[in-house]
Order: C-alpha cells, then sequence, then structure tokens
C-alpha cells in the first residue's frame, strides 16, 4: 500500500508559481506576490502559488534564532552607488553594480515593512542618546533616527525578526498555499526546452509522500551552504557552525543539475568570530569600537599594515576588504603571536567614559543581547568559561569555509538584472557557451539563465551583503518578475523531461538500499553495500579540508592538491547513489549531502579555474599566489550538464557602473 | 550546546499529533519517542542528532513546559554554566548563570506589536499592473532610494 515506507505516496500538484525556501527571500517573495497576482486576477488572469519549506517558516533558515542588527539599510543620506562601491570593494572588485545598486534603492523598503509589523529597532533621540526598540520614538519611514553600529547596519531587537516577516508573509499567501517539512531534491527541466523548468520533485520528511509539482516559474531561494568543509569541532560541537548547519547547498545544487549558470563560485566567506561559539564580531568593531590584537596586545591591522600593500587598489580602500583583514591576522597565528584577543576590556573601559549613567547600564545589556539574539552558543561559551567581557577578554578564530551569496560572500547564480542602469547588453569575453545569454539582462529581473527558474537571496551570485533585509527585497524583486513571466507565458504548458515514476524511484533508492541490504551484516551501519549520509559527509569535509583550502592547510591549496580532490570528489559523487536511509530523517540527510557534495565540486572547480588567489585571507593558491588584475578582472561562471556530470568554467568581463575610483586613498 | 529534554517536565505536548519542539526544529532534530523504545521514556520528546543541533533555541524557546534546556557541547565547553530563555508575547527573560554560580537576568523586547496582529496589506495599494516592469514594489513606504543619476557611469 502506498505510504509506507519504502512505498510512498504520490503526489502530484500543478501551481503557475512555486516559492522553493521559507527564508527570508521567500518570506519577502510571499508578500509582494500576491498583490500582484491579485492585480493580474482583476484583469483577467488567475495565478496560482505555493510555497514549500523544509522547516517551520517561524524559524527555518539563517534567521532562526533572531539578529541583533539588519546590515543592510541606507538612510536617507547615502547614495545606492555608495552601497554598490562598498559591496564592491569588500568583495575584491568583482560584483554586478546592476544588482547591488538596484538592491540598494530597494532595500529600505523592507526595513519599513518590518518595523511596521513589530520588529523593535533601536533609536537615537535628539539628544543623541540611544534606546531600545520598545521606547517608541517615531519609525524610520517618519524620519526616525536609527541606531548605526557601523555605516550600513542598524541595531534591533531582533529576537523575533523571523517570526515577525513570517508572519507577515504567511498571512499575505494564505495558510492553504503553504507546506512545511518539504525537501525538494531536484528541479524537473521541460520535455520540450531543456532549458527551461517545468517542476520540483521533494519528499515530506513528515509522511512516507513524494511530491511533485509542475509550474511555470519558481523561487529557488533555499539559502546557502554549511558544513561541507569539516568544522574545527569535530564532537559534540560539530553543529555549531556560524552559518546555519541547516542549509546545504540545496538552491547551488538544484540550480546547476537544472543547467543555470552559476558565478564566483570560488568564493566563500572564512568569518572572523569568537572561538568556538562563533558569536557575532560587527558590534563589538563598529559598536563597541573594540580592536583585535594578537597575545602580546598588539594592534596586527597596524602591525601588518604593510601587506595590504601587495594588493594594489583593493589595499588602500579605506576600509580593506574582509579577506585582507582575515590576511594580517592569518600572518599573527602562522609566526606564533597568538592567539587572536578581541579586547572588550578595553574597549568597555573606553566606553564607560564617554557615556551617559543610563547608557552605560545598557552597555553591559547590550554586549550580551548581541549574542542572545543571534549566536546563544557564545554565552554558553562565556558562562561555562567564566568570562565576563568587561574582565577577560575572548579568543578570535577564522572558522571553517561557508558557500553563500547574501552575507559577506558572493558565489551563487548568474541572474538578469535592472534594465536602467546601463549595464552591459552584450559579451567580450571569449569562451562563454553559446546558448547562454550575452549581457547582464534577458528580460526578467531575478531570473537565471534557465526560463522560468528565478532565485534570490544567498541564490543570486556577484552581489553579497544584502543580509536579511536585501535577501527580504531581493525576494520581493523575484515575485514581482515571476509574475509578470506567467503572464507573458499564459499559453505555456509545461510537460516534464522524466517520467514521475523515474523521479520518484531516484529520491526513495536511498531507502530501498537500506531495505534491500540492511539484513547482510549484523551491524546497521556497516555494510558494503550502502554508506550512511553520516559517513558520507564526513567524507566530504575531509577532502574540501585537506585538499581545498580548510583550516587544515591554513586555508592553502594548489592545483595539484585540486587535482586530488577533483579525483575524490568524483568517486563520491558516485558513492553517493549508494547513500542508505533507515527513515525519513536520514532521507533528509542523504539528500542535503548529495546537494552539498554538487556545491563543493563547483567550489572546487571555480578555485581551479581562476589561476589568481583573488581573496588572500579566505584561500590561498599557492601557485599563483597573487591578485592578477590583468587577466583575472573577470567574472568565473560555469555550467554543468547532468547527463555527462562534467563542469565547464568559463570567463565572463567584469565592468563597472559606478565609478570605485572614490574607494581608494 | 546540545538540547535535552527533561524527563520531569515534558508531557510529550499532551499526546498530539505534532509536538511543538518537533515542529518547530529548522533541523529536524526533535523527536517524540512514542512507546519508549529510543530512549525508554515513552511519550518524552529527545534531540535525535545532538552533534547536527545549531543551539538555535527555537525548541527551547517554545516548549510550553519548559521542558528543554541546554548543555554547552562537552567537547569544548566546562559544564556547569546554563543559559535559560523565557519568551512571552511582546519580550524575553534570560537567565544565566555562569560555572562559577555568578548570576545574570537579561530582559529584551521582542515585538511591538501583538503576536498575531500583522494586516500585511491593511491599508496599502493595490499592485498597479502598469508598473510592473518599472523599478519599485507595490507600496512605497518611503524607503525608495532614486539615487543620483550621475553615479551611473556606464549609462
Ligand atoms: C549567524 C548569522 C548572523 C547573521 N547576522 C546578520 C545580521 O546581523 N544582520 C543581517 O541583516 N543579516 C544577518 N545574517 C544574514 C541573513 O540571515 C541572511 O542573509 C538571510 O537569511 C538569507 O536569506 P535567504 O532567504 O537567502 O536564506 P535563509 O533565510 O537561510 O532561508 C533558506 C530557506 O530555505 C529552506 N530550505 C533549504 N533547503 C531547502 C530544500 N531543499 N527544500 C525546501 N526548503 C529548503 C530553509 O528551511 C529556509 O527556510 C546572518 C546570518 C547568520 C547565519
Ligand atoms: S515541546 Fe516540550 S513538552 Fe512538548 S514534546 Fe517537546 S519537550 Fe515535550
Ligand atoms: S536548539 Fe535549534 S537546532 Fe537544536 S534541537 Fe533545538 S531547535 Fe533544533
Amino acid at each position: 500500500m502506498a505510504g509506507e515506507f519504502g512505498n510512498p505516496e504520490v503526489v502530484e500538484e500543478e501551481v503557475d508559481i512555486l516559492l522553493i525556501g521559507g527564508g527570508m527571500a521567500c518570506c519577502g517573495a510571499g508578500y509582494e506576490i500576491m498583490r500582484w497576482i491579485d492585480a493580474a486576477k482583476a484583469a483577467g488572469t488567475d495565478i496560482t502559488v505555493k510555497l514549500v519549506d523544509k522547516a517551520a517558516m517561524d524559524r527555518s533558515g539563517a534567521v532562526a534564532q533572531g539578529l541583533s542588527a539588519i546590515n543592510t539599510y541606507i538612510g536617507d543620506d547615502k547614495d545606492p552607488a555608495d552601497y554598490a562601491r562598498m559591496v564592491s570593494n569588500d568583495l575584491m572588485g568583482i560584483t554586478r553594480d546592476d544588482l547591488t545598486y538596484d538592491l540598494g534603492r530597494h532595500v529600505d523598503e523592507s526595513v519599513h515593512l518590518f518595523e511596521e509589523w513589530g520588529l523593535p529597532i533601536w533609536k537615537t533621540d535628539e539628544n543623541g542618546e540611544r534606546h531600545d526598540g520598545s521606547k517608541g520614538l517615531p519609525p524610520l519611514a517618519e524620519g526616525g533616527k536609527p541606531v548605526r553600529s557601523g555605516k550600513w547596519q542598524i541595531m534591533i531587537n531582533g529576537e523575533s525578526y523571523k517570526w515577525i516577516v513570517a508572519e507577515a508573509a504567511k498571512k499575505a499567501l494564505g495558510v492553504e498555499n503553504i507546506q512545511e517539512r518539504i525537501f525538494i531534491v531536484k528541479l524537473i527541466n521541460d520535455k520540450n526546452d531543456p532549458n527551461r523548468v517545468a517542476g520540483a520533485v521533494g519528499f515530506s520528511t513528515r509522511e512516507h509522500k513524494v511530491v511533485v509539482y509542475k509550474f511555470k516559474a519558481c523561487l529557488l531561494a533555499a539559502g546557502g551552504c554549511v558544513n561541507l568543509f569539516r568544522p574545527r569541532s569535530v564532537g559534540e560541537g560539530q553543529g555549531r557552525a556560524w552559518y546555519p548547519v541547516w542549509n546545504a547547498g540545496s538552491t547551488y545544487a538544484m540550480a546547476a543539475e537544472a543547467g543555470a549558470e552559476l558565478t564566483l563560485m570560488e568564493n566563500r566567506f572564512v568569518p572572523t568570530r569568537f572561538k568556538d561559539g562563533y558569536g557575532p564580531v560587527g558590534a563589538w568593531f563598529l559598536l563597541f569600537k573594540a580592536k583585535a590584537t594578537n597575545a602580546y596586545g598588539e594592534n596586527y591591522m597596524e602591525r601588518n599594515k604593510e601587506m595590504l600593500d601587495d594588493y594594489p587598489p583593493y589595499g588602500q580602500a579605506a576600509v580593506p576588504a574582509s579577506c585582507l583583514r582575515n590576511h594580517l591576522m592569518l600572518k599573527e597565528m602562522k609566526d606564533g603571536r597568538g592567539p587572536i584577543y578581541m579586547d572588550t576590556v578595553t574597549a568597555l573601559a573606553n566606553l564607560r567614559e564617554t557615556l551617559s549613567p543610563r547608557e552605560v547600564k545598557h552597555l553591559e545589556a547590550e554586549a550580551w543581547e548581541d549574542f542572545l539574539d543571534m549566536c546563544v552558543g557564545q554565552c554558553g561559551i562565556w558562562v561555562g568559561e567564566n568570562i565576563e567581557p568587561e574582565k577577560k577578554n575572548s579568543e578570535l578564530m577564522p572558522t571553517e569555509p561557508y558557500l553563500l551569496g547574501s552575507h559577506s560572500g558572493c558565489c551563487g547564480i548568474w541572474v538578469s538584472g535592472p534594465t536602467d542602469v546601463g549595464a552591459p547588453t552584450d559579451e567580450a569575453e571569449d569562451g562563454v557557451p553559446e546558448h547562454l545569454p550575452r549581457g547582464w539582462n534577458w528580460g526578467y529581473r531575478s531570473m537565471t539563465t534557465v526560463s522560468g527558474l528565478f532565485t534570490a537571496g544567498d541564490g543570486v551570485g556577484a552581489s553579497g551583503h544584502k543580509f536579511s533585509s536585501g535577501s527580504h527585497a531581493e525576494g520581493r524583486l523575484a515575485a514581482k518578475a515571476m509574475v509578470k513571466y506567467v503572464l507573458d507565458n499564459k499559453d505555456y504548458q509545461p510537460e516534464f523531461a522524466e517520467s514521475v515514476e523515474d523521479l520518484v524511484a531516484q529520491i526513495y533508492q536511498p531507502v530501498k538500499t537500506y531495505l534491500e541490504h540492511k539484513d547482510y551484516t549484523t551491524a546497521i551501519d556497516i555494510n558494503p553495500h550502502y554508506i550512511t549520509p553520516r559517513m558520507l559527509q564526513f567524507r566530504l569535509q575531509k577532502i574540501m579540508d585537506e585538499y581545498v583550502a580548510g583550516v587544515a592547510t591554513y586555508y592553502n591549496t594548489n592545483g595539484h592538491m585540486l587535482k586530488v580532490a577533483e579525483e575524490k570528489l568524483e568517486m563520491l559523487k558516485e558513492d553517493a547513489l549508494k547513500m542508505r536511509a533507515k527513515d525519513l530523517h536520514e532521507l533528509l540527510r542523504a539528500w542535503e549531502n548529495y546537494h552539498r557534495i554538487l556545491t563543493a565540486e563547483a567550489h572546487m572547480k571555480h578555485i581551479q579555474f581562476r589561476e589568481e588567489s583573488r581573496y588572500p585571507g579566505f584561500y590561498y593558491r599557492t601557485d599563483y599566489n597573487l591578485v592578477d588584475e590583468e587577466n583575472w578582472h573577470c567574472f568565473v561562471n560555469s555550467v554543468y550538464d547532468k547527463e555527462t556530470k562534467q563542469w565547464t568554467c568559463f570567463k565572463r568581463a567584469h565592468v563597472d557602473l559606478v565609478d570605485k575610483s572614490k574607494l581608494f586613498k | 550546546m546540545p538540547t535535552f529534554v527533561r524527563t520531569d517536565k515534558c508531557d510529550g505536548c499532551k499526546g498530539q499529533d505534532k509536538t511543538a519542539c518537533m515542529y518547530i526544529c529548522p533541523h529536524d532534530l526533535m523527536k517524540l519517542d512514542k512507546d519508549g523504545s529510543e530512549t525508554g521514556h515513552a511519550m518524552k520528546a529527545f534531540n535525535q542528532e545532538p552533534e547536527q543541533c545549531w543551539e538555535c533555541y527555537s525548541c527551547v524557546k517554545i516548549c510550553p513546559q519548559q521542558a528543554i534546556e541546554a548543555r554547552h557541547y562537552a567537547d569544548i565547553v566546562p559544564l556547569g554554566g546554563s543559559v535559560q530563555p523565557l519568551r512571552g508575547s511582546d519580550s524575553i527573560m534570560w537567565t544565566i548563570k555562569f560555572r562559577n554560580g555568578n548570576m545574570k537576568r537579561f530582559k529584551f523586547p521582542i515585538r511591538t506589536t501583538p503576536e498575531g496582529s500583522i494586516d500585511p496589506y491593511g491599508g496599502k495599494p493595490e499592485a498597479d499592473l502598469s508598473k510592473i516592469d518599472e523599478p519599485g514594489f507595490f507600496v512605497q513606504c518611503n524607503g525608495y532610494r532614486a539615487g543620483d543619476p550621475s553615479e551611473l557611469i556606464a549609462k
């Protein structure tokens, strides 16, 4: 009987638009889309939409714990061009100005909505004193002054950030159009047009059901990729990644398999964070004005500042890129002057001298709140080790690498941008495969190079520093464009290139493998016929850590190491077909890890192709240990062929749409 | 800091088919042991994969019985501390206990509107289909930054 383990029920549905993911981007899309759907309905076209999330929207994605700051708020005193410049500088000059500029002009709209919905935003009163978000000072939309913790960030009481944003999205969409605990495994191309998506297939993690959706358009916004590298903690603390451990690269892997062009997959983010708990450092640097030092109390940004001269012009920017700051810190660690500390003691003492008594009272609470709102685990370290920040400094450490496109990284999918900002309409580099678009826009904002497939947030490459607010705004941009796409393609009838039967069999293969072979041995986990998803993940992490510039080699790799990784990953990919799943939870882990492997492979191939070290401090190719502006001031893009399982990497020309010379001294 | 469930407090969400902790965990970690075959404690929840726990505290905050707490990762953190929240409708209270016995308490606002009160389109205009190709969302909340056109050097 269908509906049992090993014999799932198959549920087929048809909608016009599917939203995959329930994070910031899809919540933004869910909010924006219904209004356009209503407008389309008034004009005579009915459009249906559905959102699926592998978790519960109230706490899914990177904002599950909450956040203590909104990192992108432009304000009325800055220009979107300033924002585009900042993003470009932090990502070593290679970003899409069209995308960042467009985000810069839209993002504050979402922030104003968050505040209207109930998110407490800190304010500065007319005397310059700061207050938490419960005080009732005028909202930002009416001229209220936020508390800036840096040029772009504003402070919030954000424990319930995701809860609030999800409430608005759920109400807008209607609960009948939302299904939680659905993990999407792959997209299905169109039978008549291999460069188009027609559907997606996944499974319920609660019931024995495979779900097959047929659609005209879909927003794939399932977050970035975590745990593709061996984490620094390998025991019980393995789950303590900095980025959310449940974002498994589904966005990149599924897009690649559908044929979408990826961009800058060599880029990664290696944040410097409080050691072991991975607590955020932004507020400590920007709000509390703390300095990081080596073990001898020396400020390494000063001590090693001439190292910035190795990377013109980027080293000369007023604020050096995040990777270069890591680069200067790694020097201290490698030369044996660790541990590295955040000098919280001096910072808090200094602040006590300049702030009002009332503010000092709040100061300590603010320091704790910064962690309690978005990284409770760091407080766990502090209490366990008896660390009070006013009395004892805390260690800093660069983490294992993560792949993401919305935080301070910019890997992701190549998408169509806005048409009104002067973006190129042709391609200057040779070698771009024929079937791909020229130029930076091809009709629909946020559409990938695969027709009908859109993305946002961590999915969009070459435009980092969107953060929570920008991901929400980007989801809204995509939503609007998808409605237009559906209106323009009214007569299109999606047809699957693969049979539903085959797809169901593929998805439940790990279950079948388990049931078939489980009685061959007496130990459930040790069996020559299958591999557990957990061991597969360990193997992936070992390969990536040791050969693809993980922490084991201080983020170093070279062409020879990458060659070894390439072979090992190929075999790993083959073995992924032998994963077992003894229950639905393990089936989830199996497919998450499959997505991780493809994402990891893309990362490795891009690093291999880019014969320079564009992001010193994030990774080094020791055989090309320089930033080579002459040959590599360009995007590295790729497409994947799921039939041959081969990647093709190529260059795309980089063009500045805003003047970057303003950044440099 | 994986979470753990206290046997003396968990009531299995009174036998409902969906427990609060299972509902909320973004990583599918919390599981109800219906017949006690997995833990020896029937109708109580447990963390089925503690080494995958992100310590996001979603389950801790939602449990109606306050049955879920966290014990800091044993491979990293000395024993004895605890960080425990009590989340209300407009604020959250944190009780923080250090290994050496020191205590701290904090209370932070979490929301300025009643839970469930969001009226997403209340007072908002309809979308204007004729503007679907232009920049801007269906509604303007005074946050659109048009930008100085002279900054766009390639235009
Ligand atoms: C520790 C940390 C601190 C941060 N600090 C800040 C900050 O202070 N300020 C700030 O503005 N931003 C901050 N950010 C960044 C912000 O959280 C992200 O930029 C934003 O959440 C990205 O949005 P997204 O929609 O792309 O992904 P997410 O919000 O992560 O959402 C991804 C969604 O996809 C779902 N999903 C994943 N895979 C699948 C699948 N296969 N099938 C179905 N669903 C799937 C997930 O359940 C989730 O709902 C921080 C992030 C982290 C992790
Ligand atoms: S939410 Fe609390 S009471 Fe309910 S099952 Fe989970 S631990 Fe038990
Ligand atoms: S703390 Fe978060 S990740 Fe850990 S079990 Fe609870 S909800 Fe899941």
